[in-house]
């Protein structure tokens, strides 16, 4: 369990813009009706998303309003669910860097040391031209491609110390940087040529299949004669 | 070796289309209609004929599962909840599935909606899955867009899909904590019985299912479950997405038959182990809550439910995590530990409070600073958490480190011996000698 607080600094008011609370009602509407909590992380997330990456006291209360729930229960749910963040983030990039065991048996500590040299010895912190923040995560099930970071949307996958420093050179100055496999490699295929899904014949026109059915019950007068 | 053609998520790696058009070619949408004519008891007899066990981690029987929903839709409408919270850490498959073949998804939500009695389905995708979330909603709309589902859809079974995310909490892969988390409350497990075919999502009949499971369902039809059923090993059937990671040279997610052995799985499609066979130290071969294998004992085993499980291990998610004798093995389980610490939700004690307690006691035993007497006091702990909480976690954060200690205690044991008889650090010894 981790132990989340709201943070000391809290702005004044929060309200969605036009789109985002069009696109809440639409939200809303999926769900049975009086369910309507049942929209509280979607909600949650995009207002989040519009509060320049974290949640504040006013953002709980306008879900909470909104979806006609007790303050308390979305306050809840907004310090149980690591993903939002409570308090202001990197306005260019919040680093997640992935730091369990899959990860960490690649590398992911050194990548962690780059964030503490380059963004704040510790996290959550933003960096002092506000440009950055970083933490470390729990599993972000991309292990195939450890070790990685998460930023906002994207993933940045098989990272070295190095091309970690690229990264964040790249997105400081506002260059256009490449999501996935940081290597020569295509998302989760293997690196250096396929192994499996190499016959051609798989792709050329419509492919059908035909059943492949049980073999039919034994004839009557095969079957075990009855004991006398 | 499976053959290519034998394979079902041909667009695992995304090099073609993932769009509707796309999956059509593959053979996706075919026949669909027809399956869901032949009714409710038909398909699910053919997941049960077909072997399937769920690809989530328990391995229990699914077409067994999808009969414990009620024959009769009574008052309250039947659910499928699809548990895309794909978090167990090693897993990386159904994050394929749902960016490169969403469409067999889909079309698995509706075959198995059909034959449960389900008008409406909800996929639960973990809530770092953006770019994933995007594509499986492009997919459904799609599938909307050409009438596949909907109401009065072409193929006669009326379905709604409703893509739902989390916010980043591992026990919502727990299956009555995501419907707790689909509710709209925080993700804490419910008491079972009632189990979820009786009282689940919203208080109705809800079914819960782990993406890969649903995914194969509609190729199962297709081929026919003998098809199915004939690649394998008995009671392990069928095809499975392995996710290969650590210490390989070429990590990769791959589907392989199930019962492929380790030795074959880890050479062919991952370029063998970091510096040879000789290097490897550990495995664990089903994500980290099952317990590790030592090298020996699982290089020539097959990777199946059952022989895994005769290790005193499992098959789990098929989330090879491969060690190789560089290893801290104390530390990558003290990692594992702080994992389960992080991600315990609080609710039952022995789990709230046992977590953050191994965590500590096996960061100290990763520096040695430890006494070795509590070594089997942690094994002791850990069996003290083990069932005695609501949900798995509590299990699933003992295995590890009972997997730690009963084949690697004397890892353990040296580490401690070192760190005493090393006079020049901050330890016990040199406070005790200045003393």
């Amino acid at each position: 369990m981790s132990v989340r607080r709201l943070h000391s600094v809290q702005p004044d008011s929060f309200a969605f813009n036009a789109e985002n609370l069009a696109w809440a009602k639409a939200t809303i509407a999926k769900y049975p009706a009086g369910k309507q909590a049942s929209a509280v992380i979607p909600l949650l997330w995009r207002a989040q998303e519009q509060n320049d990456n974290w949640v504040s006291k006013p953002v709980i209360e306008y879900v909470a309003n909104m979806l006609d729930m007790a303050y308390i229960r979305v306050l809840e749910v907004a310090t149980f669910y690591t993903m939002f963040q409570l308090q202001p983030v990197g306005r260019v990039a919040h680093i997640q860097v992935c730091g369990t065991t899959p990860c960490m048996l690649r590398g992911a500590e050194a990548l962690k040391k780059v964030c503490q040299n380059r963004i704040h010895s510790e996290p959550h912190h933003v960096s002092a031209d506000g440009k950055f923040s970083w933490e470390e995560v729990e599993c972000l099930g991309a292990c195939v491609n450890a070790p990685m970071v998460q930023i906002f949307k994207d993933t940045y996958e098989d990272l070295t110390p190095t091309s970690l420093e690229q990264l964040i050179d790249d997105l400081a100055q506002g260059r256009k940087v490449k999501v996935g496999p940081q290597i020569e490699r295509h998302h989760a295929s293997p690196e250096g040529g396929l192994t499996t899904l190499t016959d051609p014949s798989l792709y050329e026109g419509q492919r059908t299949f035909t059943r492949v059915e049980p073999p039919p019950p034994p004839p009557a007068d095969s079957a075990v004669p009855p004991k006398t | 070796m499976l053959a290519d053609k034998d394979r079902i998520f041909t667009n695992i790696y995304g090099f073609h289309d993932w769009g509707l058009e796309g999956a059509r070619k593959r053979g996706c949408w075919s026949g669909t209609k027809g399956f869901i004519e032949k009714g409710r008891d038909w398909m699910v007899n053919e997941v049960k004929a077909s072997g399937l066990r769920g690809r989530g981690g328990a391995g229990f029987p699914t077409g067994l599962k999808w009969s414990f929903m009620p024959k009769v839709i009574g008052e309250r409408p039947h659910y499928l909840v699809v548990n895309a919270d794909e978090s167990e850490p090693g897993t990386c498959k159904d994050r394929e599935i749902l960016r490169h073949e969403p469409h067999l998804l889909v079309e698995g939500c509706l075959l198995a909606g059909a034959a449960m009695g389900c008008h409406t389905a909800f996929i639960y995708v973990r809530g770092e899955f953006i770019r994933e979330r995007e594509h499986l909603q492009a997919a459904v709309d799609q599938a909307y867009e050409a009438r596949l589902i909907g109401k009065n859809n072409v193929n006669g079974w009326d379905f709604d899909i409703v893509v739902h995310h989390g916010a980043g909490a591992y026990i919502c892969g727990e299956e009555t904590a995501m419907l707790e988390s689909l509710e709209g409350k925080k993700g804490q497990p419910r008491m079972k019985p009632p189990f979820p075919a009786n009282v689940g999502l919203y208080g109705a009949p809800t079914t819960v299912n782990n993406v890969e499971s649903i995914a194969v369902a509609g190729t199962i039809m297709r081929r026919g479950a003998t098809w199915f059923n004939s690649i394998g090993r008995p009671n392990n059937a069928g095809t499975k997405l392995f996710c290969i990671s650590g210490h390989v040279n070429r990590p990769c997610v791959v589907e392989e038959e199930l019962g492929i052995p380790f030795r074959e799985l880890i050479e062919r499609h991952a370029g063998g182990v970091r510096g040879g066979w000789d290097n490897l130290l550990a495995v664990i071969p089903g994500g980290s809550s099952v317990r590790m294998v030592p090298a020996a004992q699982i290089i020539d085993t097959p990777m199946d439910f059952d022989s895994l499980s005769k290790l005193r291990s499992g098959l789990g998610t098929a989330a090879v995590i491969v060690m190789d004798k560089s290893t801290d093995l104390i530390k990558a389980i003290a990692r594992l530990a702080y994992f389960y610490k992080h991600e315990s939700c609080g609710q039952c004690t022995p789990c709230r409070e046992g977590t953050g307690w191994m965590w500590r006691v096996m960061t100290r035993m990763a520096e040695g600073r430890a006494e070795k007497r509590e070594i089997d006091m942690l094994l002791d702990v850990t069996k003290q958490i083990e069932g005695h909480t609501i949900c798995a976690l509590g299990d699933a954060a003992a295995w590890p480190i009972q997997g730690l200690i009963a084949h690697f205690r004397h890892v353990i044991e040296e580490r401690i011996d070192q760190y005493a008889a090393n006079p020049d650090h901050d330890g016990a010894v040199r406070r005790i000698a200045a003393e």
